[in-house]
């Protein structure tokens, strides 16, 4: 008997035994999703979104609850509802030695796909993909975007009747991810089919029709995009203070009171109050005489983020950091990169590039995986030699000092390289020796880490146990044990939720108010936002350098008359080979 | 129609992963050519100090025998403080030291005039230095009584005969031994390993929510590498028996039956691995601890299991490789010994049950 909706949880529990601790991963969470739309599940790390996912495939049974998929018991149908589902997981298994066309015809096997049907299915699969010239080529060799095509183009070699996407789309460039999304709204609407979709990229959440918002293994709310945006009717505004240094602006905002949320946007500062409270520019922002403050619509994030925050423990007390030591920019060039080469073989990584970065800069490196960002920044660091070309940091020539110019910078890798199975005290106490300090200095410092990063309580855990966010908090102080003039951060924020994000950038922008430069790289379009200039990257060169707001002006048409930085990063991309060519 | 699809991929991935190649013929070449020449349980040309106080023509005719002796490297000196000297610098291995009254002493018809030194650090060598100086102390005084006429009262006199290895090769039954080795690092480890690396890549979740019947999954990882472990073995037998020249007195078609047998042994062993351990790392160590490392120390291959202390001995019953070894030394030396084969055999099928039942109650579709 089919059911009016697709999906039907009813209470349902999962638990996991780890060690000692039973961690409930999913506690009586109800919820449905309709036939024909795309559902998007929405939630910060650990929330129990891919144990969910799984559960609706049938690859874990619940301890309490039932689910239904299409009318069929998941616990007794496994195999009829696998069957007619399609799962594409984290990270899709393609198998890397076998050529597109090869993952292809397996997947068509297990599915059972009719020899008959199949020549037609992937035509059309593989012009929506845009994978046809590329069926003889081995699925390892593809870029990230493509692989991940290609994984949904297997999840649907078979027409699903339900499609299962989990975090289908990190750490995907944004031109795939366009694509990506251009893939599914077809196949909702030519073919009928139910999508259920987690993702932690929350521009995403808007494109859903409608969106499950799930926190610590709970179901918060659900409803459609807008009516969550409609609940902050009123509180949401633009800060805009002409000439004046944006993240002053943002730190002083985050500690008004009645401000819950406020994020560096465009030309000005982004603000959500909380219910009831008014932001009046004498009143509240004193100093920012010329400040004037805009009502603006609210987003999908605002809300997602203040109802985090609702539900979470008090945000972390405000401080008074700001005012103690602030300086100012200064015209003094800390890192001058000169026409650097990098070859790997025949293979150029970086391809003559060149800019200067500027002390107490917040400096982005924004692009697609491959692009040349992270060996950028292993040269920076010294890590690993210029093929061509000079490099200055700190005033050094990293060709001749490095070692010199290495004590005064700090790295913080990818996926944050701490000793797992050290305590946070170890760790600190280690990467504080690794760097030459002891006595009483080493002692201070130490102390400063803890405190700064909210990190006593965690003193005496073992980092591997830690949330993520809290793993990146370390991972930060450790990098900062010997006071570096220039930070360099790789990828600070991946896969790291929202919520912890946002601290992070707090955290940076006071860094940055005591003179520390900043380089990051980031593929999150809207972090780049928070820089104050940024270079785009592809292939190993420059294609664009400049402040954000330079970047949107320079593709801002009357069709788009507001371009995001997103906008502006593809538009760069589809224009990359005459850009290359003047570059 | 899923199942081709699954043997198929599996097929591509183990010609295309030079790792698989490397596992199932590089290695077995590697370990026959190691086993085969390398390594050598007989002991030839052993440097050997001779050591005449007064040389006599009974002197030379007694060290005569030594220079003759495919086993031994004759080094001649003519004092005992030299030889021992050369002893302890390791140039020679034992030393035979005939003392200036030799002659007397052979003559008036008392006891063995000469001394034996050997050095048992390396135990294995001084045990068959000290047992050949005696076979040829004994053939010489044999020959020298009968070329004076009178023969020698020995009271019992030892008629040796060496079955199947009639020249006592080491080779002759270490490469059959070899090949449950191989069989194993096929059938156990690349399995473990190839499935593990399933799960870390990911690709197993994905299978696992197709339609795919556990059961399908598991003849997919099966037969691909219980072909190519059959592969192995032909390539093996034919190695033993061209290169190395190790006589195959049993038929060919029994000892394929037979390994067939212990493959199937060894694949189950490995995907009971895979099924514990989920990442590469965890299931190579696994694999080599639990099946490869057994298989050659414990199967009878280079140590014999009846000079194992008895705990030892119980152990060995568990290693299915123990009765495969017993199975293929048989059949390569002695041949079809069916009292021999059958027994063993029995003995894999139960073990081979034993895993198989383990691996399909073991394994679900479900990612805990």
């Amino acid at each position: 008997m089919p059911t009016a909706d697709a999906l039907l949880l009813d209470r349902v529990t999962k638990r996991f035994r780890s060690a000692k601790r039973i961690i409930c991963a999913l506690d009586q969470v109800s919820a449905r999703c309709r036939h024909g739309i795309v559902t998007g599940l929405i939630g910060p790390d650990a929330a129990g979104k891919t144990t969910l996912m799984r559960l609706v495939a049938g690859l874990l049974l619940p301890d309490e609850g039932s689910i239904t998929v299409l009318g069929m018991d998941v616990a007794k149908d496994s195999l009829a509802v696998q069957q007619a589902l399609g799962y594409m997981p984290q990270r899709f298994g393609l198998y890397g030695d076998l050529t597109v066309q090869e993952n292809l015809d397996l997947y068509a096997d297990l599915q059972a796909v009719p020899r008959t049907e199949r020549q037609q299915r992937y035509e059309e699969l593989m012009h929506m993909t845009g994978l046809a010239p590329f069926t003889g080529r081995l699925a390892r060799d593809l870029s990230g975007g493509m692989k991940q095509k290609l994984g949904l183009a297997c999840t649907l070699v078979r027409a699903p009747q339900f499609l299962l996407l989990d975090e289908a789309t990190v750490g995907v460039d944004p031109v795939s991810r366009r694509e990506l999304w251009g893939i599914i709204y077809r196949l909702v609407e030519d073919e009928g089919l139910t999508v259920l979709l987690s993702t932690a990229y929350l521009d995403e959440a808007e494109r859903c029709q409608e969106v499950i918002l799930m926190h610590e293994g709970k179901i918060l709310d659900q409803g459609t995009p807008a009516s969550f945006s409609h609940r902050l009717a009123g509180r949401t505004f633009q800060v805009v203070a002409p000439g004046a240094n944006k993240r002053k602006l943002q730190e002083q905002l985050i500690q008004t009171k009645g401000v819950m949320d406020a994020i560096i946007q465009a030309e000005g500062v982004r603000v959500v109050t909380s219910k009831g409270a008014t932001l009046e520019p004498e009143q509240d922002l004193p100093g920012w005489s010329d400040a004037t403050i805009l009502p603006v619509e609210p987003r999908f994030e605002d809300s997602f983020i203040v109802t985090l925050k609702e539900r979470t423990a008090a945000p972390p007390a405000a401080r008074n950091h700001a005012q103690s030591q602030s300086v100012s920019l200064s015209d003094e060039d800390v890192i001058v990169v000169q026409n650097v080469k990098r070859r790997f073989g025949s293979f150029y990584a970086v391809n003559g590039i060149s800019f200067r970065v500027r002390r107490g800069e917040v400096f982005g490196l924004l692009g697609a995986n491959g692009a040349g960002k992270s060996t950028t920044f292993r040269m920076l660091c010294g890590l690993l030699p210029a093929s061509e070309g000079t490099l200055h940091v700190a005033g050094e020539d990293l060709r001749r000092a490095a070692a010199k110019a290495r004590a005064r910078i700090g790295y913080m890798a990818q996926h944050f390289s701490l000793y797992a199975d050290l305590s946070v005290f170890e760790n600190l106490t280690f990467f504080s020796r690794a760097y030459g300090l002891h006595g009483q200095q080493q002692r201070e410092r130490i102390a400063w880490a803890l405190d700064e990063f909210e990190l006593r309580a965690y003193a005496d855990t073992t980092s591997g146990q830690m949330p993520l966010g809290y793993k990146q908090r370390l991972a930060l102080a450790t990098a900062l044990m010997h006071s570096p003039e220039i930070l360099f951060l790789d990828e600070p924020t991946s896969g790291v939720d929202p919520l912890a994000r946002r601290e992070f950038w707090h955290r940076i922008n006071r860094l940055a108010n005591h003179g520390v430069t900043l380089l990051v790289t980031t593929h999150f379009m809207e972090e780049a936002e928070y820089c104050d200039r940024l270079v785009i990257m592809a292939q190993g060169e420059i294609l664009a350098e400049g402040t954000p707001e330079d970047m949107k002006a320079r593709f801002r048409t009357a069709s788009r008359p507001k371009p995001t930085m997103e906008d502006a990063f593809i538009a760069l991309l589809e224009t990359d080979g005459q850009a290359v060519m003047r570059g | 129609m899923r199942l081709r699809g699954l043997m198929r991929k599996e097929a591509l991935q183990i010609v295309r992963d030079p790792s698989s190649i490397a596992i199932a013929f590089v290695l077995p070449l590697l370990l026959l050519l190691i086993f085969g020449y390398g390594v050598s349980l007989d002991a030839k040309h052993v440097p050997l100090g001779l050591v005449v106080e007064h040389p006599s023509p009974q002197t030379t005719s007694f060290t005569a025998s030594f220079q003759q002796s495919p086993y031994f490297d004759p080094h001649h000196f003519s004092h005992i403080k030299e030889a021992e000297e050369a002893l302890r610098h390791g140039e020679i291995k034992g030393i035979v030291w005939m003392r200036g009254n030799f002659d007397e002493q052979l003559l008036s018809g008392e006891t063995a005039p000469i001394g034996v030194f050997v050095n048992g650090v390396d135990a294995n060598t001084a045990r068959l230095v000290q047992g050949y100086v005696q076979g040829a102390w004994t053939t010489w005084l044999q020959d020298y009584a009968r070329a004076q006429g009178k023969a020698l009262a020995i009271p019992v006199k030892l008629e040796q005969r060496v079955w199947f290895n009639p020249g006592l090769r080491s080779r002759d039954y270490l490469v059959p031994g070899l090949i449950a080795v191989i069989m194993t690092l096929i059938g156990a480890l690349l399995t473990a390993l190839v499935v593990a690396r399933e799960w870390e890549r990911g690709t197993m979740e994905a299978l696992m929510v197709t339609p795919v019947a556990i059961r399908e999954i598991l003849i997919g990882k099966l037969v691909p590498y219980f072909l190519l472990g059959m592969g192995g073995l032909l390539f093996s037998v034919a190695m033993a028996v061209w290169m190395f020249e190790v006589p195959l007195r049993g038929s060919l078609l029994l000892l394929l039956a037979t390994s067939a047998l212990f493959l199937l042994a060894a694949l189950a062993m490995g995907l009971l691995i895979s099924t514990l351990a989920k990442n590469q790392f965890v299931a190579g160590q696994a694999a080599i601890l639990a099946t490869f490392l057994p298989a050659f120390i414990l199967s009878g291959f280079i140590f014999d299991i009846g000079s194992m202390p008895k705990p030892i001995q119980w152990l060995t019953h568990i290693i299915a490789a123990r009765y495969y070894v017993a199975i293929l030394q048989t059949v390569f030396l002695a041949g079809n010994v069916w009292s021999v084969v059958l027994v063993n055999a029995l003995a894999l099928v139960v073990i081979t049950g034993i895993f198989m039942g383990l691996v399909r109650r073991r394994t679900s579709k479900r990612l805990e």
